[in-house]
């Protein structure tokens, strides 16, 4: 990550329900648009989102329940860069031990899902994971 | 949609256009594991019915989420199985981004609009 500076920031703390990451994708299409974030990188941004809240959701098995959400407009006299954070409490996980899927593997599995992040780096320009016995913290930016 | 019929979940609507030899599938809304799973439904259902070519318009839908896609890939799995074939046509750049990211397109083609789609589907 840069050392930019954190011009404004928005968090939001949501309850694991169906839908929670469409909220806050919408959060992060108003923050992106309020960037001028061009339509297709808003879109790739509320994307990835859905996908990190959605990972929280199915796999983080926190006993809070809940899923927190950063949002950090990041740039020097104008927004340069969108980065979000994604954190839950769960019992985290080894990424390094996460086999990156194909497309091949899956149509021949009974598995098919396991895409998240895989599609998460795929559609932002920055991706940290940091996972552990306290939680799971994705980190991910998007230059505007 | 003449001669279709019209199917709802939560968040997705499904319209099933039936044509001579080939199915168009139009979704609105946002395709998630519930409204992967109604796709699916359709899916399989035109499937009985003897369709072997399908094509899912995703015109009406701006967001979707990998399990909604898993659920995409049972239905290329089983359209592999039956040798028939399935396109997706009118996506959204990101949307199309991802099924490149997840390599769907290797085995179900992307088109940019319905009548290449058909065009292509059908010959």
């Amino acid at each position: 990550m840069t050392g930019d500076t954190v011009m404004s920031t928005y968090e939001l703390a949501l309850p694991m329900v169906p839908e929670m990451e469409i909220e806050a994708s919408k959060t992060a299409m108003a923050i992106a648009e309020s960037m001028r974030m061009s339509p297709d990188r808003i879109d790739e941004v509320r994307m990835a989102v859905v996908e990190a809240c959605i990972n929280a959701l199915e796999h983080s098995r926190a006993s809070d329940k809940e899923v927190f959400v950063t949002f950090e407009v990041l740039g020097g006299q104008d927004p340069e860069k969108l980065r979000i954070t994604v954190r839950d409490t769960g019992i985290g996980f080894s990424p390094e031990e996460i086999e990156e899927p194909t497309i091949e593997e899956k149509l021949k599995s009974q598995r098919k899902r396991g895409w998240g992040l895989k599609i998460i780096r795929g559609l932002m320009d920055e991706v940290e994971i940091h996972s552990g016995p306290e939680g799971t913290t994705v980190v991910m930016s998007k230059m505007r | 949609m003449k001669g279709g019929d019209v199917l709802m979940t939560e968040s997705l609507n499904v319209n099933v256009d039936r044509r001579d030899g080939l199915a168009v599938v139009y979704t609105e809304g946002y395709i998630n594991n519930q409204g992967g799973e109604e796709i699916a439904r359709v899916a399989y259902k035109l499937i009985d019915e003897g369709y072997k070519v399908l094509l899912l318009n995703l015109g009406g839908t701006k967001i979707v989420n990998s399990i909604g896609i898993s659920i995409l890939i049972e239905i290329i799995e089983k359209m592999i199985e039956i040798e028939g074939k399935l396109g997706f046509c009118c996506l959204t750049n990101t949307i199309e981004k991802t099924f490149h990211i997840m390599g769907l397109a290797q085995y179900a083609p992307i088109f940019p609009d319905e009548p290449t789609a058909v065009a292509q589907l059908k010959g």
